[in-house]
């Protein structure tokens, strides 16, 4: 009997739980069916009501709206979730997820989204997935929570907080609560105890709030959140140094990067070489065909995309550096004026010749996943990209100096620029020790070509942009000399950086054009002069 | 019946070289090197392709017309002698060119000295008007002014950075934004303007600044003017920072498709851009012109954008205006041109109006991930383009008016005298 009543009990909750799922799919039925219904304000009122129901069923749909995958099929009306298959669309049911058979391109329709809806919705899979089983989630939506400042989301808070056990998710929800709070019509003390919250949490999204707090509400609170807001400013001020002191630092290396081939060709040889720009810009290129063909025949792979575009940009570049030694410098070594004059035409007629082969407009570089995002170090945010790049400017550095200073090759241009007709006596062809030795300066050009496509245009105007601040970092640390190079770099990088939040960026810019001019009327020879024969020859 | 035949080969073959040599001339003026080449190429070849179409469709005036291309190469004086070259020596009847501001004023002169008709198809900062060009770009209460009511509206924005490239289309613009949202009830201290150098690519304290700028507990919104390639490093940096546009929106005049078609658009969905014309906008005009436009370039990727459109009006304005006056003569053309309306590709007709401006739509788009831009909204008739602001204290009071009595690009209606600023 017992056992028979078990048995009944447990065929009728299987039973029992599909329909009950059904049900729920039907009271959600209207409420998608309402995402489709045409302005952007119909849209949002649906979506507030879908968000309402708090079930679960809801986020699949919601998230695909944020993926702009959410169509209203044009016969019936129905929304459904439409993915591009062949020329037509795929289609599934958004809540349950079953494949619901095809559509053409005409007969389904996207739903538009803007970015009131776009607010909207991660406010309502915030609020939907603070009881998510993954941590990762979790967190996420108690942060747009905390963005959204919803009031109803205020009892799935505490529910989801009495059962955190992450630490990290309990602070951003405990912080997610602060806000809501201190938003709504609470009592004073959840207010002042919100405020602790926030100072401690201390960053510029804390700053926000602490500031909107601070101009209204009771006087307790006013002044409770004016304490913190100052206590929070004080923190970012130190970080805002350090973060300028890392902005200069990143800046420095992408002159370092852009300078440091023109310390071989004008510093070390002497060429005051303006197409050295250029040389840059056809590695940007190079690093741009190299992707095309990623994306081409190995899309999987893109990531390692950057990677072999190092080698072949250096190559590129190199090569097409010993062709203009080879066929115009060697004819004006000792003529600086004509040399000039000739590089400055080679410049216009390589951007030309770019502009003709690849079009006048930007080309895109993607940046690899490893080269996206930033990251939090207390209240420094930096950049993946900008870290490699600072990265890559040392090591470049640190493999040239190694090329120069302990290989037979380093040897060899060393011997040759500082005595050409004892070089020459001692059996080195210093002929070739000049194609190769303006190849390598252009080769570095073209690394740097490699990472500068990651944080600027791709267009035949990319090097014009670098010219002036690769010379003026070369003379301003001492021609032919490699660590002048770095130190200039770096400075001039900082100084940059540390007057353009008081100055501007124009009249900063100036202002260490100014410096440079009255430094090398001090020092005509830069930080650091080489002294001794090298100079008179 | 063969002798017929005959006759009309004859008659054909006649026609030929006569035809040839009696061509109507049109100028195009567009840098096709140097910085600029960048968007100005684009112009040169939709020019072309539609003086193609026009020839197809037997040209005007039963003269076929014949493209006069020249290369002023980002370099303003330049522009200023090619100008003097196309009207002198090659006799063009019209010019369609220019791309900044500064280029405009170069040639500016040599226009109204030697009587040439220049169609000027950017939007630009106004506060000028001339009997000799015709501005079939957008004035700042067509793009500028729009695009702030569409953030203060539906955005609630209560705090403003005006970011822009250091010259004179940003700090007019800014000028005049910023005496309307001070009209507007906006605290100076809600009010951050930001000017950098041409081309700058070191964005990261800026947008450090932006950020911080934004959190101050009330809604804020970029209004961008920057420029040509600073753009790319710009969104690419706002990406990197994770500004996304529903905490911090910003909206810009200066990026269209075109400007899109070099950056990942990915971490930009939703940021905005004000135009009087999208690629996306679904018109049969539109497909049409696309279609064309991809089948010229013979490349399926191309992309259309608003300066596009605009020498699209300014061309059929100057067709049909030398076939209303039925001669090509500068100052015929010049009153005919008045009063034309030609169908624009967002479904509607645009007007040449009396001070040389045009009528246009407003659209306000959000970036999409394709690189394209979502309408998101549109003023629901179209704006009359007016060249002299009402929020700047020197030119509220100056109208333009190029018809016969009047005849007058800058009439004080306070004082009733022809004459103010920029005369």
């Amino acid at each position: 009997m017992h056992r028979a009543f078990c048995w009944l009990l447990a065929a009728f909750l299987a039973l029992a739980a599909p329909a009950y799922a059904a049900e729920m799919d039907a009271r959600l039925e209207p409420l998608v069916r309402g995402l489709g219904a045409g302005s952007y304000a119909d849209t949002e009122k649906a979506l507030a009501k879908l968000a309402e129901t708090g079930d679960p069923a809801a986020v699949p749909v919601i998230e695909a709206l944020q993926a702009g995958d959410l169509h209203v099929r044009k016969p019936d009306g129905a929304v459904v979730v439409a993915k591009r298959s062949g020329n037509g669309y795929a289609l599934t049911d958004p809540v349950t997820g079953a494949p619901i058979g095809e559509a053409d391109r005409n007969a389904v329709e996207k739903i538009k989204v803007n970015n009131a809806l776009r607010r909207s919705m991660s406010a309502a899979l915030g609020a939907l997935t603070l009881m998510s089983p993954n941590a990762g989630t979790r967190w996420q939506a108690a942060e747009a929570v905390f963005k959204s400042r919803d009031a109803n989301a205020l009892d799935a808070l505490n529910a989801a907080l009495a059962k955190e056990t992450d630490e990290g998710v309990k602070r951003a929800m405990t912080q997610a609560r602060a806000s809501v709070l201190l938003g709504s019509s609470a009592p004073d003390d959840d207010k002042l105890a919100a405020i602790e919250v926030l100072k401690d949490r201390g960053d510029q999204d804390a700053l926000a709030l602490l500031n909107g707090a601070a101009s209204g509400g009771s006087d307790a609170v006013k002044a409770a959140a004016e304490k913190a807001v100052a206590a929070v400013e004080n923190r970012l001020a130190l970080w805002g140094a350090a973060q300028n002191l890392w902005y200069g630092l990143s800046l420095g290396s992408v002159l370092l990067l852009a300078a440091i081939g023109l310390a071989v060709t004008f510093g070390v040889m002497g060429v005051i070489n303006m197409a050295h720009g250029e040389m840059v810009m056809i590695g940007a290129y190079a690093t741009f065909l190299v992707q095309e063909a990623f994306r081409a025949w190995a899309p999987g792979l893109f990531d390692l995309s950057i990677l072999v575009a190092l080698p072949v940009a250096f190559l590129v570049s190199g090569a097409v550096g010993v062709v203009i030694e080879r066929s115009v410098i060697r004819w004006l070594y000792g003529r600086p004026l004509e040399t000039l004059l000739a590089t400055w035409g080679l410049s216009l007629a390589l951007q030309q010749a770019v502009r003709s082969l690849f079009g006048p407009t930007n080309r895109e570089v993607g940046a690899p996943s490893w080269m996206s995002g930033a990251f939090q170090v207390g209240g420094l945010t930096i950049t993946y990209g900008r870290l490699w790049i600072v990265v890559f400017a040392f090591l470049v550095f640190a493999a040239l100096l190694v090329a120069l200073r302990k290989t037979w090759f380093g040897l060899s241009i060393r011997a040759v620029t500082q005595n050409r007709n004892m070089a020459s006596a001692m059996g080195i062809r210093t002929a070739r020790v000049d194609a190769l030795t303006f190849g390598l300066g252009s080769g570095i050009a073209g690394l740097a070509g490699v990472a500068l496509s990651q944080i600027d245009n791709v267009s035949p105007n990319l090097g014009q942009g670098y010219i002036i601040d690769s010379f003026m970092v070369v003379v301003f640390g001492g021609v032919g000399n490699l660590w002048g190079t770095l130190v200039g770099a770096l400075a001039l990088g900082s100084v940059n950086k540390f007057l353009e939040p008081y100055a501007g960026a124009v009249l900063g810019k100036i202002l260490v054009l100014i410096f440079i001019i009255l430094f090398i009327q001090r020092r005509p020879r830069g930080l650091f002069a080489l002294k001794g024969r090298a100079v008179e020859a | 019946m063969a002798a017929a035949g005959l006759a009309l080969g004859f008659a054909a073959g006649f026609a030929g070289p006569a035809s040839a040599q009696d061509t109507i001339k049109v100028g195009i003026l567009h840098s096709l090197s140097g910085t600029m080449a960048i968007s100005e190429t684009t112009l040169k070849d939709v020019m072309l392709m539609l003086i193609e179409e026009q020839n197809k469709k037997g040209g005007v005036l039963g003269k076929k017309l014949e493209p006069v291309v020249v290369d002023p190469a980002s370099n303003w004086p330049l522009f200023a002698e090619k100008a003097r070259e196309l009207i002198t020596k090659d006799k063009v009847a019209a010019v369609f060119g220019c791309w900044t501001s500064v280029s405009r004023k170069s040639v500016l002169p040599v226009f109204e000295e030697l009587n040439g008709l220049l169609f000027y198809p950017v939007q630009y900062e106004g506060e000028e008007s001339s009997r000799n060009v015709f501005y079939t770009g957008a004035a700042p209460n067509q793009q500028a002014i729009p695009a702030v009511d569409y953030l203060l509206e539906k955005e609630s924005v209560k705090r403003w950075v005006l970011a822009g490239t250091d010259y004179v289309y940003p700090r007019t613009t800014n000028k005049i934004l910023e005496a309307y949202l001070k009209s507007k009830g906006v605290k100076d201290e809600d009010i951050k303007i930001n000017y950098t150098p041409f081309g700058h690519s070191d964005w990261q304290n800026i947008v450090a600044d932006i950020k911080k700028f934004g959190s101050a507990g009330k809604k804020t919104a970029v209004v961008s003017t920057i420029n040509g390639d600073a753009n790319v490093p710009f969104y690419k940096e706002l990406g990197n920072q994770g500004i996304k546009a529903q905490d911090i929106p910003v909206v810009a005049f200066s990026v269209g498709e075109e400007e899109l078609a070099g950056i990942d658009t990915k971490p930009l969905v939703g940021h905005l851009a004000a135009w009087n014309y999208f690629q996306s906008v679904d018109t049969p005009e539109n497909a049409d012109f696309i279609k064309k436009w991809k089948a010229f370039t013979k490349n399926d990727k191309r992309v259309t954008n608003d300066p596009m459109e605009a020498h699209y009006i300014g061309f059929n304005m100057w067709v049909k205006a030398v076939e209303k006056a039925g001669t090509t003569d500068s100052n015929a053309v010049i009153d005919s041109l008045v009063g034309v309306a030609v169908p624009n590709l967002t479904g509607g007709y645009s007007a040449m109006l009396p001070n040389h401006h045009i009528t246009k739509p407003v659209l306000i788009g959000e970036v999409q991930e394709n690189g394209q831009f979502e309408t998101v909204s549109k003023t629901p008739g179209l704006v009359v383009g007016d060249e002299w602001s009402d929020y700047l204290a020197d030119s509220k009071d100056l109208i333009s008016d190029w018809r016969a009595p009047m005849s007058c690009g800058n009439f004080n209606v306070k004082t009733g005298k022809c004459g103010g600023k920029g005369s």
